[in-house]
């Protein structure tokens, strides 16, 4: 066609109209690389915002919460005289239990006033009473415990390390300062001194507290014998219950669905069911929960067990959608392959299409159990926040009918209790639930990692 | 005459394997197959061919009942196998498809082994009684399907990591090591380069002693190549049986010659 229009000119060495030179990119070409540009630009910078609102999050905890893990404790030589603790003299059990706290307490101070005249430390502080306030009251229950688990100690000066009390702990990490003590009662810028120099003789000390890990929590008053592991404990048996529950019934559901169920009516209402369950508030599955399992089939309040059901009502929905999801990933040639070589459809979706789409469910599953770690609502109107505060084995929430509380709904009552002290440990437990999510997502991609080179 | 489905008097029924009469296969409400019958031969190859979409795979999958796991598939009609009814309400089609093992157009090897994907059928049908039973049949099933020599050095290598023609034949490896007596193949060349498909061809004159095979393909000359009988389809008839060089060289329908001469297609 084009060989029929008008005459040529000559040729010439320029390029054909219309046609650029390959060096030199046209102005089409300029465009689509500057939008290209542009676009590439956006996805950093998105990808810079996420990672600096991480990185300030990460830092936020890490600096509010990392001294929740160490703890200030006053090393004393306590004589555990035998005319306080024992006036029968006969070791009895019973006679030893009878001396309370109370007896403890001033053993205490008079160790704590013979530390401070050992180390040559002046002060006006003579008393024990003036000086009580930098003791934590859980120190006489330390001893006394002591005590009556080697009555045999009775009579000798046995070293401690106790807590000191919050106030103190609050001094050495500069919680509390000079202006809002001289607001305080029982507390004024003389004890602030003597602390001061105990520190310096290496009396009081701030180390490492595996109580915060491992303990219970603690009355209001008593911030610096709170600990996160009962709640852990709570939070380790819901998860049980969540995914021995969950995991099965959600997979099996999403099997029977995917790959039998017929696809009428009652299937699709199902799954539109399914997809909405997964949006449903938390708080709706607290009340849910609250209503059946404790209203109508009257199992304990607080208990893991509950917790466990009624979270695992909220994290089926994320397993079933996840499961399904990626059994429907697995190519339909390879269901087609079991099938025409005579597996029967049972054997086909457990030899070849569970297997294949393992990595996506495990995924799933470790998800919604991480979703049901941190959820809170659900825990405080089925009563999962259980105050907590004995030991093993008198009363600690040692199995799935103990009323206990949770990881997530300790936090929240630490945050919500005025002492800045507890607000720390808030903070320190948001670093261990961290830390489990952070477990979990890595137990995940192992895991994918695991059954992908499986194949 | 134009439309006319072949009667049931054209097909010789005589020593058939399969058997298939008046058969309507119905997608929902598209009919897909209209009033089919066939006889297959036993030991002999059968080419299915025909236009694009004009029923070939939904009468092959008839023939293992792989229609069944299409919901909104329907089959009427009777289909023999050896004069059982295959659609009998008894019949369980897992038994079935153990008996008329299938091939399909893209490899499809499971992401296993290459000795596991062989060895999967006659494991789940307990064909081997052994180890040494199961080795005897992995490399016996290879061998037939001439792949052997280039995989026995690593038969514990994915079956995933072959070569497109390797996989193919692997996948005829796994379909034979059942012991089928039937061997349906939906254009098992359509995704291979000319070389793998001429090892292919060979592979299917071959099994030809042993298996009575239905093939569907694409290309007129490989159906000329490698079948004793040839069907051709169109829009959902059987529109010509008969023996493969009498339907390449003197078609009895103007539709058939349309097509192999390059008519419709
Ligand atoms: N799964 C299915 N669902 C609905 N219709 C189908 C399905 N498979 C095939 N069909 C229809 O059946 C007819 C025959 O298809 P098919 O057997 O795949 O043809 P061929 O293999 O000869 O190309 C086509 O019209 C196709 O649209
Ligand atoms: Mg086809």
């Amino acid at each position: 066609m084009t060989g029929l229009a008008a005459p040529t000119p000559a040729p010439t060495p320029s390029p054909r109209p219309g046609r650029a030179a390959l060096l030199a990119a046209d102005p089409r070409t300029r465009k689509r690389n500057a939008a290209e540009r542009r676009f590439r630009f956006c996805g950093v910078m998105a990808i810079s915002i996420g990672l600096l609102f991480l990185v300030v999050l990460l830092a936020a905890i890490v600096s509010k919460g990392a001294g929740a893990f160490r703890q200030t404790f006053i090393a004393l030589e306590v004589e555990l005289r035998e005319d306080t603790l024992d006036k029968n003299g006969n070791r009895a059990p019973e006679d030893i239990a009878k001396a309370s706290t109370f007896a403890y307490a001033p053993l205490l101070g008079d160790a704590l006033l013979a530390a401070i005249r050992d180390n040559g430390i002046t002060t006006e502080l003579q008393t024990r009473k003036e000086i009580k306030p930098l003791l934590s009251a859980s120190a006489a229950a330390q001893v006394r415990d002591f005590v009556i688990a080697n009555p045999e100690r009775i009579g000798e000066t046995v070293a401690f390390s106790v807590l000191a009390a919050s106030r103190v702990d609050g001094y050495l990490k500069g919680r509390v300062s000079r202006d809002s003590v001289a607001r305080s009662k029982n507390m004024d810028a003389r004890h602030l001194d003597l602390i001061d120099a105990l520190r310096d003789a290496g009396v009081v000390e701030k180390r490492f507290n595996p109580a915060f890990i491992t303990g219970t929590d603690a009355s209001e008053a008593r911030p610096e014998q709170a600990g996160i592991g009962a709640a852990m404990l709570g939070s380790f048996f819901m998860m049980l219950v969540v995914l021995l529950l969950s995991l099965p019934i959600g997979v099996a559901a999403s099997i029977y669905l995917e790959e039998f169920a017929p696809r009428n009516r009652l299937t699709d209402f199902i799954e539109i069911n399914i997809a909405n369950l997964a949006a449903v508030p938390s708080i709706v599955f607290g009340i849910l929960g609250l209503a059946v399992f404790i209203r109508f089939a009257h199992l304990p309040q607080s208990a893991p067990l509950v917790g466990g059901l009624t979270l695992a009502l909220m994290t089926l929905p994320t397993i079933v959608i996840s499961t399904r999801a990626s059994l429907t990933a697995v190519p339909p040639s390879i269901r087609d392959a079991a099938l025409a070589l005579g597996a029967s459809k049972m054997q086909a979706v457990f030899h070849h299409t569970l297997p294949l789409a393992m990595p996506g469910i495990l995924t799933g599953a470790i998800i919604g159990l991480a979703q049901a770690l941190g959820e809170t609502a659900p825990l405080l109107l089925i009563g999962m926040v259980g105050f907590i505060a004995s030991t093993h084995p008198d009363g600690l929430a040692s199995g799935f009918l103990d009323p206990n509380s949770a990881m997530p709904a300790q936090i929240y009552e630490w945050a919500k209790r005025a002492d800045p002290a507890y607000y720390e440990r808030a903070w320190g437990g948001i670093i261990l639930l961290m830390l489990f999510l952070a477990a979990m997502n890595i137990t995940a991609i192992l895991l994918r990692r695991r059954f992908e080179r499986r194949w | 005459m134009y439309d006319t489905p072949l009667t049931e008097a054209d097909v010789s029924t005589e020593d058939a394997k399969i058997l298939a009469r008046n058969v309507q296969v119905h997608y929902g409400t598209t009919h897909a197959i209209k009033d089919v019958s066939v006889a297959i031969g036993d030991k002999a190859v059968t080419a299915f061919i025909g236009p694009s979409g004009c029923g070939k795979s939904t009468f092959l999958r008839c023939l293992n009942r792989m229609n069944d796991t299409i919901d909104a598939c329907r089959v009427r009609g009777t289909i023999l196998l050896d004069g059982d009814d295959i659609y009998h309400r008894r019949v369980d089609p897992v038994q079935l498809r153990a008996r008329v093992g299938m091939v399909f157009q893209k490899p499809n090897p499971f992401p296993k082994s290459v000795y596991d994907n062989v060895a999967y059928g006659p494991r789940i049908h307990g064909l081997a009684n052994s180890r040494a039973d199961l080795d005897r049949i992995v490399e016996k099933s290879l061998r037939r399907a001439a792949l052997w020599e280039e995989v026995k050095d690593r038969l514990s290598a994915p079956g995933t990591g072959l070569s497109g023609g390797q996989q193919q034949r692997l996948c005829i490896a796994r379909a034979v090591a059942t012991e089928p007596e039937v061997l349906l193949m939906d254009e098992p060349c359509s995704a291979l380069d000319p070389i793998a498909t001429a090892q292919i061809e060979d592979l299917i004159y071959e099994l030809r002693d042993r298996f009575s095979v239905v093939i569907v393909t694409h290309s007129m000359q490989q159906a000329a190549r490698i079948s004793q009988k040839t069907a051709f389809f169109h829009l959902g008839h059987l529109v010509e049986f008969g023996e493969t060089g009498q339907i390449f060289t003197n078609p009895q329908d103007p539709r058939t010659e349309s097509y192999i001469t390059g008519r419709i297609g």
